[in-house]
């Protein structure tokens, strides 16, 4: 599960009001190269909850320099799309859990892929 | 996909059917792996994104990442939910660059609002027609993962979703709950006349009024899919052939090539040979 993910994903779950966002604890991560779109990335910076990514960094240890508050004219800023790349699109989340804040209900993460899948009642 | 039966959701649940077995024809069968390209190359062909921008998309019921597969190649990232351990473990396997997600359709989409670019899904929305268990109400399930849809949708975006309806209601039912979510839209039916190219896509439009694109291989494609069979009245045109051979005769011949051009075929023009008397050798 890639940051980017991770800052769209909610609990879903029946009756949680604030299931955003989730907090992650990850027994695996891995690092891959992926190929630099810098207009992806300032394309996603817009939508993105960026306190959210940074909390989420930090909880990985990957955090390095990501700047805790969104740069002005990101857009021309290549260097600050580099950090924001890696962090979104390079940090994978492979073994852990999603937790959410609200409820404590966990969500596992196994083989990279999160299972959001509910139990009837929560339906 | 059908394998022996006819209907794969009437056998079991998807989670069920989808097992390693059926997983694997996913990653070896190379008739399956074409269709599902070509199905979801159309799909992103109906939904119009913005050229030369790459876009974030949703994947519904992305299997073994067939469909992801072709959103990658045309410069798109996407994330791809199932409800298949088997299919996703085929999906990793072949390394797609999507993300993946386990999760089930009818229990709504667990994502932000505004979040993606647009959503495709194939062959995957007829499965939530069914109802699994004895608690699954298929309108709720409808109505819920339509509605957690439209609103992790940004304004003016698109879904489009190839199915395989069983009947017209069941596509009543889909395209009713799709509507009360929200959604504008209707289905595109390529090849309308053909049983075997016949595809069904429902194209639906997230918070913005759009023009329904036109099916393939139909003229007269410009709306929803008709509730009556066009062509029955014509069926009939050789009842009266009086002793004669129903499946001979020029006017027979005219009308099959006719019929087999309207289903997309290379056939011969007709000339004032077709259909003439041959020598009696013949």
């Amino acid at each position: 599960m890639k940051l980017l993910t991770h800052n769209m994903l909610t609990s879903h779950v029946k009756g949680v009001t604030k299931g955003y966002p989730l907090l992650i604890k990850a027994t695996e991560v891995k690092v891959n190269e992926v190929e630099f779109n810098p207009q992806f990335v300032s394309r996603m910076i817009p939508k993105l909850e960026w306190g959210a990514l940074v909390q989420a960094a930090e909880e990985l240890g990957h955090r390095q320099d990501l700047p805790g508050e969104l740069v002005q004219d990101y857009e021309k800023n290549e260097d600050f799309l580099k950090k924001v790349h890696r962090v979104l699109l390079e940090v994978e989340v492979i073994e852990g859990c999603l937790q959410c804040p609200e409820s404590g209900r966990e969500f596992p993460i196994s083989k990279g892929i999160p299972n959001m899948l509910l139990n009837e009642d929560e339906v | 996909m059908a394998s022996s039966c006819r209907r794969p959701e009437h056998s079991a649940p998807p989670d069920v059917f989808y097992n390693e077995e059926e997983a694997k024809k996913y990653s070896q069968n190379s008739r399956m792996i074409e269709i599902q390209t070509q199905m979801s190359e159309r799909a992103v062909e109906l939904l119009s994104l913005p050229e030369g921008q790459p876009c974030f998309l949703l994947d519904v019921g992305c299997g073994s990442g067939l469909s992801g597969d072709y959103l990658s190649e045309e410069g798109h990232y996407w994330v791809g939910v199932d409800i298949s351990t088997a299919m996703l473990d085929v999906a990793l396997d072949r390394e797609v660059e999507g993300d993946l997600v386990l999760g089930d359709m009818g229990h709504g989409m667990p994502f932000r609002p505004g979040t993606f670019d647009g959503c495709v899904s194939i062959s995957a929305l007829q499965w939530l027609c069914n109802a699994d268990k004895r608690t699954h109400s298929p309108p709720k399930r409808l109505y819920t993962f339509f509605s957690t849809l439209y609103s992790c949708l940004s304004r003016g975006s698109r879904a489009v979703f190839q199915l395989y309806p069983e009947n017209s209601e069941q596509l009543e039912l889909i395209t009713t709950q799709a509507m009360k979510a929200g959604f504008s839209g209707g289905m595109v039916v390529d090849y309308p006349n053909s049983a075997k190219a016949k595809k069904f896509f429902l194209c639906l439009f997230a918070g913005v009024a759009g023009v329904l694109p036109k099916g393939l291989g139909s003229e007269t494609s410009d709306k929803a899919v008709p509730n009556q069979v066009q062509y029955s009245g014509q069926r009939c045109r050789f009842r009266n052939m009086k002793g004669k051979s129903l499946k001979k005769g020029r006017d027979w011949i005219l009308e099959k090539k006719e019929r087999r051009r309207r289903q997309g075929r290379e056939v011969r023009a007709d000339t004032k040979y077709t259909g003439r008397k041959r020598r009696p050798h013949f």
